[in-house]
């Protein structure tokens, strides 16, 4: 990766939409899902109307679009960036979609998540940090 | 126990799906020209891979499980909940793809694994 401040600009913009857009495409996506409703027995006719239901709901579109947006800057990011760099930049989200949850669904969110939701972004950040290829190149 | 259903398909099959992509992306060899007839071309190639395909097939399976659990739990239980996806990932890895799992990414995954702990004690 070339050392500039452009790159470095770039980079930093692409990993802001990868961190905001995954946690508000689940956001979107439990928010249609909760208009949506379970399945409450497992007969044909029952998932084919959630099925429906599913692919009507604006918010599941919504979030589809932005898990679509995440996916596109992270294939765009990884064409220049090391993945072993985008990678730990990720374990972010999972704080993101707490926060995002609780401003945007109202869901409760008791300091235990929160603990658990800081040591798995630790765990993930250790992880983007080991070496991102150990196997030979074919 | 549905939760338990849901969760299993979306860690299984999502992380299942991902080392069926990986391994029809190391078939098709890596991407050095990024012009989008190369690009197009390269698509192409992924496509004609059997496993790019079950890889397909079994990410479908994860986000619609994905969609199922959603609409039982709350979001900022589920979404942390899947990170468990780490740990099947460096099992899958070591197993099928046959890739060296060094001890600082186990510890990693340890890690993740007693966060993923932590969040499903704060079920409610």
């Amino acid at each position: 990766m070339k050392d500039s401040p452009g790159l470095h600009l770039k980079t930093y913009i692409l990993i802001l939409f990868m961190v905001l857009f995954a946690p508000l495409g689940n956001v979107l996506l439990s928010k249609g899902m909760k208009g949506v409703g379970s399945a409450n027995n497992w007969e044909l006719g029952d998932l084919l109307h959630i099925l429906v239901s599913v692919l009507s709901s604006g918010y599941i579109w919504m979030g589809i679009a932005c898990l679509l947006a995440f996916f596109v800057a992270y294939m765009l990011v990884l064409t220049w960036a090391d993945y072993s760099y985008v990678q730990p930049a990720s374990s972010f989200s999972y704080a993101v979609v707490a926060v995002l949850s609780y401003f945007l669904l109202g869901e409760a969110v008791p300091p235990l998540r929160w603990a658990g939701i800081l040591v798995i972004c630790v765990g993930v950040f250790i992880v983007g940090h080991t070496h991102p290829r150990t196997t030979e190149k074919a | 126990m549905l939760e338990l259903f849901f969760l299993f398909m979306i860690i299984a099959a999502g992380t299942g799906g991902e080392l069926c992509v990986s391994h029809a992306m190391k078939a098709v060899g890596e991407v050095h020209d990024f012009r989008p007839s190369e690009l197009v071309r390269f698509v192409l190639r992924a496509i004609r891979v059997g496993w790019m395909w079950i890889g397909i097939a079994m990410m479908t399976v994860a986000f619609f499980s994905l969609l199922a659990m959603l609409s039982i739990e709350n979001v900022s239980f589920v979404v942390p909940v899947t990170a468990l996806s780490y740990a099947a990932g460096a099992i899958g890895a070591m197993l099928f793809l046959h890739e060296r799992i060094s001890r600082q990414r186990w510890l990693g995954v340890v890690i993740v694994c007693a966060g993923v702990t932590l969040v499903w004690l704060s079920r409610r």
